[in-house]
């Protein structure tokens, strides 16, 4: 059985999940409209969680946050379950394909066969579409992916099962009823998602949003001294990859958040979101010239404390950026 | 970033799917393109995985010192620690954690705990008890 669910690929596997699961219910939004209105673009680092041994940096809210938000803003009724038991897990699922509704899986991506092995670590917070059955195998729509895969029931259960942090313990969650939503509900989506993301950016204490950007600018200033190249270089590959990877649209969201803001001028003509875009892209385009700078740093070529100073140097302009952006956002009068 | 600008080096991507970037058009509009990767992420994970072989071989060399067991090597080969393998066998952390670190309490262990870390761990009972890797 197969429910007339589209793939469309998308940066992030939440906004993708979300963004394509709204549309088989009749709601066309973009994955930069989703991640916009979700409020996604974040910054958090925690020098104390380390991750594969190196600090943890993230520029995304919690986990499940995106399609939470959006939801509930635009009164989309759904259904979030875990399970205890591989079967039930099962059992229901192919209740819903019988059904012919396509639900989204909180997956782990170790056991993911699908996935290059080189990608495959502990990370539990994946998103994939689960749209039909074929035997014993199910379609999956990996919003990551360039097309539609399919994995095999046994394999589905064990990702559905990943153990550790974020474990997703067989979650399945699937809107119930989308009900009409005018383009002014949208427009009221936009300013919520702006404003949510800027009371974040612009919150107080040292780790999280355009502080928590400065912090780590600090951090990396004394990487060589503190931990010497070896382990500055792991640190740094460590931060480039959260800000990287697949999932992120490049730029760590910056880009994505830009593309919101110039599609949301389409619904709120109001020059300041374009202005706004642009000090994103800018953003987006410094935060991957820090990339580049870090990578000369851990490939060894050259680990001099100037090549320190200079990436630091560009994560501050990125704060300074971000702080006039995120201030502009929480005043904006739409 | 522009869209000509999206790079195309090679990935561990590459012979599975090209991933998604957001990037401007030539009028300066907000488009997407694929990317086969970026050398930079490229180097940025090679140098985590290199990192995780200097791991399993400085667990090997405990291992022969005695002062790991068998059941360590699997673990960092798996990218676990002693939690989450207590997590995905079944058995306690505490236990689990005199199995990796003590080879006499490893040596007597029931064919039943074997089983249970040969499944967690993705390899047979043998490659446990009879481990000539060290």
């Amino acid at each position: 059985m197969k429910t007339n669910f589209e793939h469309h690929q998308a940066a992030h596997c939440e906004n993708g999940v979300t963004s394509n699961l709204f549309q088989f219910y009749g709601l066309n939004l973009s994955e930069p409209m989703v991640f916009g209105i979700g409020g996604g673009i974040f910054f958090m680092h925690l020098p104390f969680i380390k991750v594969n041994n190196a600090p943890g940096t993230t520029f995304r809210p919690m986990p499940g946050t995106i399609f939470k938000r959006n939801a509930s803003y635009f009164g989309i009724k759904y259904k979030r379950l875990t399970f205890n038991s591989p079967e039930k897990a099962q059992k229901k699922l192919d209740e819903m394909l019988e059904q012919g509704k396509p639900v989204g899986l909180q997956v782990g991506v170790f056991h993911l066969p699908y996935f290059p092995v080189e990608y495959r670590f502990h990370f539990n917070a994946h998103n994939i579409v689960v749209f039909g059955k074929e035997g014993n195998s199910y379609l999956i729509s990996d919003p990551v992916m360039e097309t539609t895969t399919t994995i095999t029931e046994e394999e589905l259960t064990r990702v559905r099962f990943a153990k550790g942090a974020f474990a997703p313990k067989g979650q399945m969650y699937y809107p119930e009823s989308i009900p009409h939503i005018s383009d002014d509900k949208i427009r009221g989506g936009i300013k919520k998602g702006i404003k949510h993301s800027a009371f974040f950016m612009n919150a107080p204490g040292p780790i999280i949003g355009v502080n928590g950007i400065r912090y780590i600018s600090k951090k990396v200033r004394g990487y060589k001294e503190k931990l010497g190249d070896r382990k500055a270089g792991l640190y740094l590959g460590q931060l480039v990859r959260m800000q990287e990877e697949i999932g992120t649209g490049g730029g760590g969201f910056r880009y994505l958040h830009a593309a919101f803001l110039e599609e949301a001028y389409g619904y709120i003509p109001n020059e300041d979101l374009l202005r706004l875009s642009e000090q994103f892209t800018k953003s987006g385009d410094l935060w991957r010239q820090f990339a580049s700078q870090a990578a000369a740093i851990y490939r060894g070529r050259i680990t001099t404390q100037e090549a320190f100073d200079q990436a630091a140097d560009i994560l501050l302009e990125v704060a300074e950026i971000e702080k006039q952006a995120f201030r502009k956002s929480a005043k904006l009068k739409f | 970033m522009k869209k000509d600008e999206i790079p195309q080096d090679y990935s561990a991507l590459v012979n599975h799917f090209r991933e998604l970037c957001y990037a401007k058009d030539q009028d300066g509009k907000y488009t997407t393109g694929l990317s086969t990767g970026w050398e930079v992420k490229t180097v940025a994970l090679e140098q985590a995985w290199e990192e995780i072989k200097l791991r399993i071989e400085e667990t090997l060399e405990e291992i022969r010192k005695g002062h790991k067991t068998p059941l360590a090597y699997f673990m960092e080969l798996r990218l676990m620690d002693s939690k989450l393998l207590s997590k995905y066998a079944g058995i306690w952390h505490f236990k689990v954690k005199r199995h990796l670190n003590k080879p006499e309490v490893f040596r007597k262990l029931d064919s039943k705990t074997i089983q249970k870390y040969a499944q967690a761990l993705d390899i047979t009972a043998e490659d446990l008890t009879q481990f000539n890797k060290a």
